[in-house]
């Protein structure tokens, strides 16, 4: 008799989505499936507006990153007004995107591995659900708990000191930003109001957080190395000496043995490069590197990606942790799922070394924020959000109003890996099991959280959404029904 | 020289010179009366009814009132708020008013009288009418999805020839405020902005210009709309 199981919705991810799994007669995965079943239509809403709305527009897309659409968006249209590609901004302009980049980094990362992944880490993926979530690490560590508060709120001031408040703000616009920081600004962020909400402390706390984690990992190796791995190529942005650079560069990617792939390429040029492909199952497409085609041509971004094709990280402390990371695979590229999370804590770290660095420079005080030059038919804007590649791409009339919109989130770039991970994940779990319990479903939905997707702006249920896994045989008559 | 009337408003007694339009005396004596298509410069319309009163019991438009000897004045009663409330919250039904990535979000008087009256949930169906965006001229952008028809711009924007930039066009429910290509083919940017500044939401938009003023200084950003009437 087969079975289908559907995970639905998937929890502790942004967004919705569900996962279905079909079981044969012997009870082998014989298919499974992540759905994303939210459609958003941004693509199609922003065509026939004025241009310069975009940044502020499409950043709705979501509540957790929305700086990197905002940014992506300005950048895009930094090309159209003909203020070019990152160089092109004046100082001031470019490092106060660059602050509100950082801050967003710093405060999506740990709202994930805090509130999202670190209970299936401390517990245990099949620890009881009633605590395997973000009250129970309050429960069981206070300190730890109010860490992981104070880091995102952190990140939060830095977006609203930059783009004027900590969710949807205005501050990036085409050509420059709108907004340069006071010097009260800049030193309450600096050093804080004599609490711990301060730069060094920051600092100290990714570094708290990576000994956290390095200590899990000491004593779960097999675990963390063994769950969810298999072979990817890796795409991001890298700075055109290799540094890793979250905000702007050209596009790398490398395959699972380190052979480039992409080789720094200009990103006004993606297109060159990467195609999408449509299937009838998801609203979400699949991109693929258009040189190795569809079946090969997949490829994982994020964390994982970005400390794959970075050749170094341009701040001191980060630089540390990423050689031992790097030691940790011999220098070869990292193709472990569960590693993911070491990268983003890594990430963490240098966001909050970059901010410090950032918040003593100068030009952040400056008041020349925006230039100009000769108008463009169409940018492109490309940005490593927290979840990886973000791609926005625009044609703008003569008129001024937006005619095509081409969004590439992070979240799509990781479809297939993520699919790959489901398929994984329940043949190892699933196959020819007797009883089907919370605890493999959750492993599941571990695989899937470590890519941290973002599904759209769902974060305020997580926990406490109903998980339902319906039994059908082979009719599709119900034989089954339960819910967690 | 100016001679003076004696009226009531809102129970105490006020001077006000004669002829003195009742939005404009009410202001003077601390008291704050909402409008949305008055503006001052530009002759009185009428047409929103937000600055609707009770003169002598009677429900008049402040905008086209002017003070007279012994008028006795109402501006808040429970039934007049809840009225000037409908108003607003009809101009957002009727509409496509998407605050978020609007430019005049933080400095549009419609969204700040939404505020100031707690409109948070639609009490009229919203239309969704299918409205362009005029984007032809080259200094400016008429949004008709968010054109309130208050006729400022039609009234307040003239070419140095004293001729009016805006004209209405089509009739009824499908009357649209539109640029006329004739008296703004040449306008200067300080015209565009006037046009722009003019305007009580954000239908009127000059090309390239957008989010300049950063969240925290717009002008409802510092204090809501009315705050300028002390009492």
């Amino acid at each position: 008799m087969t079975r289908k199981i559907v995970i639905e919705p998937v929890t502790r991810v942004e967004g919705h989505g569900k996962v279905t799994i079909h079981l044969d007669d012997e009870g082998n995965v014989a298919q499974s499936r992540f759905h994303i079943v939210e459609f958003r239509g941004f693509e199609r809403f922003v065509q026939g507006r004025p241009y310069w709305e975009a940044p502020v527009l499409v950043q709705r897309l979501c509540g957790i990153c929305p700086v990197s659409h905002h940014l992506a968006g300005a950048k895009a249209m930094d090309v159209v007004v003909g203020a070019g590609t990152g160089e092109g901004l004046t100082p001031t302009a470019e490092k106060i995107r660059r602050l509100m980049h950082y801050g967003q980094i710093f405060q999506s990362h740990s709202l994930h591995f805090f509130h999202l992944a670190s209970p299936d880490l401390l517990f245990g993926y099949d620890s009881p659900p009633e605590t395997r979530n973000v009250i129970g690490i309050a429960m069981a560590n206070r300190e730890l708990a109010t860490q992981a508060v104070l880091m995102r709120k952190y990140g939060q001031e830095v977006i609203a000191a930059t783009a004027g408040k900590k969710i949807h703000g205005t501050g990036a616009v085409p050509g420059g930003v709108n907004k340069s920081l006071t010097a009260e600004e800049r030193d309450r962020l600096l050093k804080g109001d004599g609490g711990p909400l301060n730069a060094g402390q920051m600092v100290a706390w990714a570094q708290g957080a990576l000994e956290l984690f390095k200590d899990y990992y000491r004593k779960h190796k097999d675990f963390i190395d063994r769950f969810s791995s298999f072979p990817s190529n890796h795409l991001s942005l890298v700075r055109k000496d290799g540094a890793l650079d979250l905000y702007h560069g050209v596009l790398r990617a490398v395959d699972a043995n380190g052979k480039r792939i992409l080789n720094d390429v200009d990103y006004q040029e993606y297109l060159q490069h990467l195609r999408e492909e449509v299937k009838s199952w998801s609203y979400m497409k699949f991109p693929f590197l258009k040189a190795l085609g569809r079946e090969n041509g997949w490829y994982r971004v994020g964390p994982l990606a970005r400390l794959n094709t970075a050749d170094f990280i341009p701040t001191p402390l980060a630089q540390k942790e990423f050689e031992g990371y790097k030691a940790a695979t011999g220098g070869k590229p990292n193709n472990m799922c569960m590693h993911t999370h070491w990268a983003r804590l890594i990430e963490i770290l240098h966001a909050a070394e970059k901010m410090r660095e950032l918040l003593q420079d100068p030009d952040i005080l400056g008041g020349d924020l925006v230039v100009k030059g000769r108008r463009q038919p169409e940018g492109v804007g490309i940005i490593e959000a927290p979840r990886g590649t973000l791609i926005h791409h625009f044609r703008v009339g003569e008129d001024d109003l937006i005619q095509m919109a081409n969004l590439i989130v992070s979240t799509t770039h990781n479809n297939e890996p993520m699919n790959r991970a489901v398929n994984g994940v329940a043949r190892s779990m699933l196959t020819k099991a007797r009883e089907i319990t919370e605890g493999m479903l959750n492993a599941v939905e571990v695989a899937i959280r470590a890519y941290d997707p973002c599904l759209s702006c769902a974060t305020h249920a997580y926990g406490r959404m109903p998980l339902e896994v319906l039994l059908y045989d082979d009719r599709g008559q119900l034989l089954a029904r339960r819910r967690k | 020289m100016a001679s003076f009337v004696r009226y009531t408003l809102d129970g105490k007694t006020c001077l006000a010179e004669e002829g003195t339009q009742l939005v404009a005396a009410a202001r003077d004596s601390g008291v704050y009366i909402p409008t949305l298509c008055n503006h001052p410069g530009i002759p009185p319309k009428g047409s929103c009814r937000i600055c609707t009163v009770l003169v002598n019991g009677i429900p008049q438009t402040a905008c086209t009132t002017k003070v007279v000897e012994d008028m006795n004045v109402t501006t808040g009663t429970p039934e007049l708020e809840a009225f000037r409330k409908a108003v607003v919250e009809i101009l957002f039904a009727e509409g496509n008013h998407l605050c978020p990535s609007c430019e005049r979000s933080g400095n549009c008087e419609l969204q700040a009288l939404a505020y100031r009256y707690r409109v948070t949930v639609p009490h009229f169906p919203y239309l969704f009418p299918k409205r362009d965006v005029e984007a032809w001229h080259p200094k400016l952008v008429k949004d008709h999805n968010r054109c309130i028809q208050c006729k400022r711009c039609i009234r307040g924007i003239h070419n140095a020839e004293g001729k009016a930039l805006f004209a209405f066009g089509k009739r009824g429910d499908k009357v649209v405020i539109n640029i006329d290509p004739d008296t703004s083919r040449d306008i200067g940017d300080e015209l565009a902005q006037q046009a722009m500044d003019i305007c009580p939401v954000g239908a009127i938009l000059r090309k390239g210009k957008g989010f300049d003023v950063p969240i925290g200084r717009r002008r409802y950003d510092r204090e809501p709309i009315g705050s300028e009437v002390k009492p």
